[in-house]
């Protein structure tokens, strides 16, 4: 059974523009915010993972987005250093939560910027990491010592898709859909290299932040809005449950940045 | 030719972060050596390289090592910054280092300061004790400062591109030239003023007097008392022309309502000399001497304005810093807050505004001569926008879509 970290959103809301999609005048709607994150928990339980959740904290509005608290590789976490100041709150609240729950912390240098899943996903033996709008380049060679495994560095570069999750979603067969032009030419080569039965995401699509999806297995909760993606992976065999994510993606977010793998995978 | 030697590490074959970093450096009209290679024997193995890299000017090199930083290079000397004494008042050292206005860190004593402000052509001075680092003008050094000296220890953060909502400020160093058309730049620039206007950001105008003189004076009025101006930055030439305009109907002699009109090149004295009567702008107002035009209009919407004098101008008009010093650091005060600068037909207090502004600021040129649009824009590069084109269709243009949309709502 996968484990999950969820955050309530009890305390979410656009009070900062750190993204191209945060506007403060286009405010998130209360009610529509619970019941959209109230699906999505639904949904993960109903598909037999065990689904934790933080005390969200006030202050700290997107500290829903869980998938930024850092990286879990079997008992090790690695605590994301953000970027922005008005999310470094969050990273105390995350780090000892995770460490009262018996993980490993491992620190990365405090000047390396590293916003946790939200820029490292594995597909096959790689792990995927996005750099430049958030992350550092240089903590992805932290995270290479930490772990001991192939840590494949992508440029981000188009500022709607700032994180990797935005625009990049691994399958456990090894393939994995994405939207290309979010990334420079050496990052698409390297992904391209790395990764057979790619998906590409049509950029209408993709705007709809398809790509941050969760993947159980063959299962995929993802954000509707993408009919042709949905297609292609059920000719594939996957299951797509598609919610409405519209509150969320007002600040750059949707169902992959609301959830924290604990951990993404057992061992590298 | 000077060099510099760079480290990557990590996955940098796979990643093919090793053959973009080379085929930068040969983009960028720079050489490269190749002095150590290890490639990793398995696939989790870590891979190293040390590049020796070299350009034409220390600047083309300076420029380059901070691309191929973002990209994971390290400049090998991870060494402390080094420190020089200001030889004498208002003088730094020889070789100082030079700010962007980029955030910035120095290393010193095995640890990283951030400088503060980010503040574009000054020098950076240490205070051991405080442990401190700030940016500093050749006013602000006192004989024995601790100034940077060289580029060792000096480590350079760039700002993300935008972080805006829209569209417009997305590209980097944009420029409309006059045969290109503007009017869904205009649209779009208008719906961003709104925004910032209903978040209550700082608006600023950079005014040059050409809008008198084209005619867009009362355009600019619009704005102002649709409440999209928080500050008015001008010279003494400006008011003068406004009021000039205001009293006498002309701008410099010119009467922008009457087509072909010659004379009166006296009033702009004249007008001049009522203000100093009067004893101010403010007071030209209270006394009902100043009845319409842009300052009246500042005035009565409690726009703040910021007035700077230059060796041509005729007067002063009083309220004008004539000493330049004092008007750098008002200015700059001025801007400290501001997010969304328009740059309207004056080269030179735009060039002054733009090396202050923080590099997030949002700003758009308007000029007539593509050339002065150009080095603005060069000065904010990335949420910039620039449009030749005369002031007055551009503000007629403005003033309507903004008046529009209230409508609308």
């Amino acid at each position: 059974m996968r484990e999950l970290l969820l955050c309530p959103p009890d305390y979410y809301g656009i009070e900062y523009e750190i993204n191209p999609w945060m506007s403060r005048a286009h405010g998130a709607d209360a009610a529509l915010v619970q019941k959209q994150w109230k699906e999505l928990h639904a949904r993960l339980s109903n598909l037999d993972c065990d689904v934790h959740l933080i005390s969200p904290q006030p202050g700290l509005p997107d500290m829903v987005f869980t998938a930024n608290a850092g990286l879990t590789i079997g008992r090790k976490f690695i605590p994301s250093n953000f970027r922005h100041k008005e999310r470094a709150g969050e990273q105390p609240f995350f780090a000892k939560w995770m460490e009262q729950r018996g993980y490993d912390v491992n620190w990365l240098p405090e000047n390396l910027y590293f916003e946790g899943e939200g820029d490292a996903l594995f597909g096959g033996d790689a792990l995927f990491c996005g750099y430049k709008f958030r992350s550092d380049i240089q903590s992805h060679r932290g995270l290479a010592d930490i772990l001991g495994c192939l840590v494949i560095s992508v440029e981000l570069v188009d500022p709607r898709f700032y994180h990797l999750d935005t625009c990049f979603c691994p399958l456990p067969d090894g393939s994995a859909f994405w939207f290309p032009s979010a990334f420079d030419e050496y990052g698409q080569r390297a992904i391209r290299e790395q990764v057979t039965g790619l998906i590409d995401v049509l950029p209408e699509e993709a705007m709809h932040f398809s790509c941050n999806a969760v993947v159980i297995e063959r299962d995929i909760v993802l954000p509707e809005g993408a009919p042709r993606l949905v297609a292609t992976l059920q000719d594939r065999g996957y299951c797509c449950y598609e919610l409405p994510m519209s509150e969320f993606i007002k600040a750059g977010g949707a169902c992959k940045c609301l959830t924290m793998f604990m951990p993404q995978r057992e061992k590298c | 030719m000077v060099s510099e030697t760079i480290e990557l590490r990590g996955h940098i074959i796979d990643s093919l972060i090793l053959p973009k970093v080379l085929d930068q450096i040969l983009t960028h009209g720079a050489n490269f050596k190749i002095g150590e290679i290890k490639i990793g024997e398995r696939r989790a193995d870590q891979s190293f390289a040390r590049i020796e890299v070299s350009a034409e000017t220390s600047e083309a090199l300076d420029e380059l090592v901070l691309r191929l930083r973002q990209h994971g290079a390290e400049v090998i000397e991870r060494a402390n910054v080094q420190l020089a004494s200001a030889p004498a008042d208002g003088v730094f050292p020889s070789d100082f280092y030079v700010t962007t206005n980029q955030q910035t860190f120095i290393r010193f004593d095995g640890k990283e300061i951030e400088v503060r402000p980010a503040m574009i052509n000054s020098a950076i001075a240490l205070d051991r004790k405080k442990e401190s680092a700030r940016a500093v003008k050749f006013f602000d050094v006192n004989k024995g400062n601790e100034i940077v000296v060289g580029h060792q220890g000096v480590r350079v953060v760039p700002v993300q591109r935008s972080t805006t909502h829209t569209e417009i400020f997305q590209f980097i160093n944009t420029v409309v030239d006059a045969d290109e058309p503007k009017s869904a730049i205009i649209r779009e620039l208008g719906e961003e003023l709104r925004r910032a206007q209903t978040a209550k950001r700082k608006i600023a105008i950079v005014a040059g007097p050409a809008i008198v003189r084209t005619g867009a004076a009362d355009h600019l009025v619009r704005l102002i008392e649709a409440g999209y101006v928080d500050r008015l930055f001008a010279g003494n030439s400006f008011v003068a022309y406004d009021v000039e305009h205001t009293l006498f109907g002309t701008s410099l002699g010119m009467n922008p309502d009457l087509a072909f009109t010659r004379g009166g090149h006296e009033n702009h004295l004249r007008a001049i000399n009522t203000i100093r009567e009067a004893g101010g702008i403010f007071a030209a107002v209270r006394k009902k001497i100043l009845t319409r035009g842009v300052m009246y209009a500042c005035v009565l919407h409690d726009v703040d304005i910021v007035l700077t004098g230059a060796i041509r101008d005729e007067g002063p008009i009083p309220g004008v810093t004539t000493d330049i010093i004092e008007a750098q650091k008002v200015m700059r005060q001025k801007l400290a807050d501001v997010t969304h600068v328009m740059m309207l037909a004056t080269v030179q207090h735009s060039l002054a505004v733009a090396s202050m502004l923080a590099p997030a600021a949002k700003t758009v040129c308007v000029d007539i001569d593509p050339a002065a649009v150009e080095r603005v824009v060069e000065h904010q590069p990335l949420q910039s926008i620039g449009l030749v084109t005369d002031v007055e269709p551009f503000l007629r243009e403005l003033a309507d879509c903004l008046s529009e949309s209230r409508v609308r709502e």
